[in-house]
């Protein structure tokens, strides 16, 4: 046989490019890619928002009603009550005769998007029954989680995490991992602000007080704005009497910045476009004397009253906020609202220092199980022990050398899985070598016994491996972040000891038997 | 050198009686232990709550940190210690999985700091939603089912040539169970009957060697949850992991002793040889059934004791695992191979 067959290169080629693939993971060279830490080794915040998608149908539904309003406002068509209800359809009233077919009229030109129910009528009353078609409401909850994935990403961006890792998980829910992150609660509070903002007049006609413990006015709702008292730090709740009605929203900025008020306060510019500023002068204009709220995510921040009329389109929201809240505020205002809200529905935050400490136990355990294992297998096995530890080495270098060059990420339950992978690992030699024992006792010679033992145990070890490579796949497929970790380690680990067990030992064991020319074999 | 001798001849097959009954007073005992316990100590993972490590820099008293979480609504959380005793580290544990959108974290810190003096460092913070723990629930169900039946199914397209036979038959079950699970019918019933009727139809179909194999992962799965929950330990996403792994590798063993099997019976004519046929097998290769998993055993001790907290339960399951899955491969899967071949 000569030295350098075919399966010998093969070989060589492998290993080497596994030890190319590994070496950027410890010294900075070529190719550049290290091994992918996961966030419970390296410290850092995994989330998963759920976006409330439906909140944007429910917004969607309440524009169209405002609308249709108008609409027939503007045509002149009286109608006894439009509303949204709690199905997200619209009910719409009206008296029969002309009312009746100036709405149908309304709702055939202009909202022939609606798909209308056959009316019903009581007393005299005509009611409608109106809905978004099904194929718009999921375009509409698409769309939510879509532009709240943007926004999200826009923040994230702007609060500066290195390397964060943004997607859309199933329907409505989207996956963060945002790694190294130094102050999760804060990054939370940053990414799940819906960031709604709008200005909205407050209602001075009727009693707050009366409204607050009663039912508020038709049109008006009751929202609080949040009092921190600077000398003890107490908080305290005012009740607002807000008119429901939008007059400018946050949609329309340009800019959000932090600036200071005259006592050193920090609080947050916010600048217009054009149309927004067209707007503010209206509306300012319109509404002298009165008391315009600047309302955030349905807390009012402050309700000043409009002295002037304000040209420009530059305004500034007040709060007692901290330094860290105004800058997180103008962030979000900035990357603009989420369409919809969003609750964190799974959170996973591992502080760096325990990250590190898994690494390093994780190592030790590495070190110590695959140190135990190569002794076992030299003690029990001699020789070929040795064969079984250098093959051993080899799957460890290719297991690694399979992370960097897939770039998947290395977990906790991953070590695990190598370390796992080192004790199957010999498996395989355990197998061949025990039939080999039983070859060489049935009196074959050393190179007949190796042959036979490898010949009839190949498949045995193949079906061995085949099952637990479709656990693997399966838990793969499971995968949450860190149990995929675990079944990709598995299953290059796998892959790794067929081919070293199966290819990698057999040519050793036969360069061996060849050089020595001998007849026995130390087994 | 040799753990076990190679003439070595146990009469594994006429104790199979002994092996039997052994295995059922564990799979009783495990059945039972879930009962009382109403199913597994499922972790938060799976029922969604939060959990937080949190580390002082000496040492402090269970009850201080106790009186801080009350003052913060916290009265019914679990704290308990974790790892050494020297690394003063607390495992705290609420099935309020709300709070740690509005700083939870943060005034658990605060409070614990007041109560106990001490500035603690939070070192990890889990926090799974109710419906996320259904979720994860069901999926990690469906995927011991689903390896189950693709494990099977290799293993009789291998050993009996009726990989279409078998595949079709789990084909056929993956999709009533998908389809039934779309109904919303309770997953562990549907997986249940799923398994049951797999048994069934293999023992009328005499997919022995298939057979036998299911019985003996089945009898590994709920021994390890059984010793789980016996132990009152908790049940968490790393142990699902440790499961398949275990459903995966305990085959091994399992597959050394079968190919043995088939390669003995070759020249059998007659049925009252497969006794002897099989016996034979078992103990020509118990050697390697029993080094394979002492190899994977020394790892995994090495694991336990060196890996760390976390990783803990992990290891545990898969010792126990490979404990349950060696003796399963002898003394459950070849007498059941044996049973349904002498039909």
């Amino acid at each position: 046989m000569k030295p350098f067959t075919f399966k010998t290169v093969l070989i060589l080629c492998v290993v080497v490019a596994a030890i190319v693939c590994l070496l950027p993971t410890f010294f900075n060279c070529w190719p550049h890619k290290k091994i992918n830490l996961g966030l419970d080794l390296q410290g850092g915040m995994h989330l998963i928002l759920e976006v409330q998608n439906i909140k944007a149908v429910e917004a969607e539904v309440e524009r169209t009603v405002q609308e249709i309003k108008k609409r027939l406002r503007e045509k002149g068509v009286k109608h006894l009550g439009i509303s949204r209800l709690n199905d997200n359809s619209i009910l719409a009233k009206f008296q029969s005769g002309e009312d009746k077919s100036g709405f149908e009229t309304v709702i055939s030109k202009d909202f022939e998007n609606l798909v209308t129910q056959t009316p019903h009528t009581d007393n005299n009353i005509i009611s409608y029954k109106l809905a978004l078609q099904e194929k718009e409401i999921d375009t509409i909850k698409k769309m939510a989680t879509e532009q709240a994935l943007e926004t999200i990403r826009n923040r994230v961006d702007e609060f500066g995490v290195s390397e964060p890792d943004i997607r859309i998980q199933g329907e409505n829910r989207i996956l963060l991992q945002l790694p190294g992150i130094k102050d999760p609660e804060r990054a939370k509070d940053l990414i799940g602000k819906t960031a709604q903002l709008t200005f909205q007049l407050v209602d001075e006609d009727a009693d707050v007080n009366l409204a607050a413990n009663g039912t508020p006015p038709v049109g008006d709702e009751i929202l609080y704005q949040n009092k921190v008292d600077p000398g003890s730090g107490t908080s305290s709740k005012v009740a607002f009497l807000i008119q429901k009605r939008i007059l400018l929203d946050g949609s329309l900025l340009t800019d959000a910045r932090v600036e200071f008020d005259q006592y050193q306060q920090p609080q947050v510019g916010i600048a217009f476009n054009r149309k927004g500023a067209r707007i503010f002068d209206r509306i300012t204009g319109e509404n002298i004397h009165k008391r315009l709220a600047i309302v955030l995510d349905k807390s009012v921040y402050s309700a000043p009253t409009i002295q002037d009329r304000i040209a420009g389109g530059k305004a500034v929201i007040t709060g007692s906020f901290t330094l860290n809240e105004a800058k997180d505020l103008a962030i979000a205002l900035r990357a603009g609202s989420l369409p919809a809200p969003v609750t964190i529905i799974e959170e996973r935050t591992v502080g760096p220092t325990l990250g590190a400490d898994s690494v390093r136990m994780g190592l030790v355990s590495m070190v110590i199980g695959g140190l135990l294992v190569i002794l076992f297998m030299v003690i029990y096995y001699k020789g070929a022990g040795l064969i079984a530890d250098l093959a051993l080495i080899i799957n460890i270098i290719l297991i690694g050398g399979g992370l960097a060059a897939f770039q998947a990420t290395l977990t906790l339950p991953g070590i695990a899985g190598i370390i796992l992978t080192i004790g199957m690992a010999v498996d395989a030699n355990v197998i061949i070598f025990e039939r080999i024992r039983e070859e060489l006792r049935a009196g074959k010679t050393a190179l007949a016994s190796v042959h036979a033992g490898f010949d009839r145990a190949s498949l045995t070890i193949l079906d061995a491996n085949v099952t637990t490579l479709i656990a693997a796949l399966v838990l793969y497929q499971f995968g949450t972040s860190q149990i995929k970790g675990f079944a990709v380690t598995l299953g290059l680990g796998i892959v790794a000891s067929l081919f070293t067990a199966l290819v990698v030992s057999k040519i050793i064991f036969e360069l061996v038997l060849k050089r020595k020319q001998s007849s026995t074999i130390s087994i | 050198m040799q753990l076990i001798k190679s003439d070595i001849n146990i009469d594994f097959i006429g104790k199979h009686n002994i092996g039997y009954a052994i295995s059922i007073i564990l799979i009783l005992l495990s059945i039972g232990s879930l009962i009382v316990h109403k199913g597994p100590n499922y972790g938060i993972d799976f029922v969604g709550g939060t959990l937080i490590q949190i580390k002082f820099s000496q040492e402090v008293a269970v009850g201080k940190i106790r009186d801080g979480l009350s003052n913060v609504g916290l009265k019914d959380a679990s704290v308990q210690n974790f790892g050494l005793a020297e690394d003063h580290e607390f495992l705290i544990r609420t099935s309020n999985s709300e709070m740690t959108s509005k700083g939870l974290s943060q005034s658990i810190a605060q409070a614990v700091k007041a109560s106990t003096g001490i500035d603690p460092e939070i070192r990890r913070v889990e926090m799974v939603g109710p419906q996320v723990g259904k979720d994860l629930r069901k999926s990690a169900l469906l995927a011991i089912f689903y390896s189950l039946l693709f494990i099977t199914i290799y293993i009789s397209g291998r050993f009996e040539q009726k990989l279409i036979l078998s595949a079709v038959t789990a084909g056929s079950l993956m999709t009533a169970v998908y389809f039934l699970s779309v109904f919303n019918v309770s997953i562990i019933v549907l997986i249940t009957a799923a398994l049951v009727v797999t048994l069934i139809l293999f023992w009328v179909l005499q997919l022995k060697y298939a057979m036998g194999a299911i019985v003996a992962l089945l009898h590994d799965v709920v021994i390890t949850v059984g010793i789980f929950s016996i132990l009152n330990l908790d049940f968490s996403l790393p142990i699902i992991a440790a499961l398949l792994t275990i459903i995966g590798y305990s085959l091994n063993d399992t597959i050394i002793v079968f190919d043995r099997i088939r390669e003995n019976i070759k020249g059998a004519k007659t049925a009252s040889a497969l006794p002897l046929l099989f016996n034979k097998s078992i103990n020509e290769t118990l050697s390697r059934t029993i080094l394979t998993s002492l190899t994977t055993l020394i790892v995994l001790f090495a694991l336990y004791f060196l890996g760390g907290e976390i990783i803990h339960n992990f290891a545990f399951a898969m010792i126990v695992g490979i404990f349950v899955g060696t003796y399963s491969s002898i003394f459950v899967a070849s007498p059941i191979v044996l049973a349904v071949s002498k039909r």
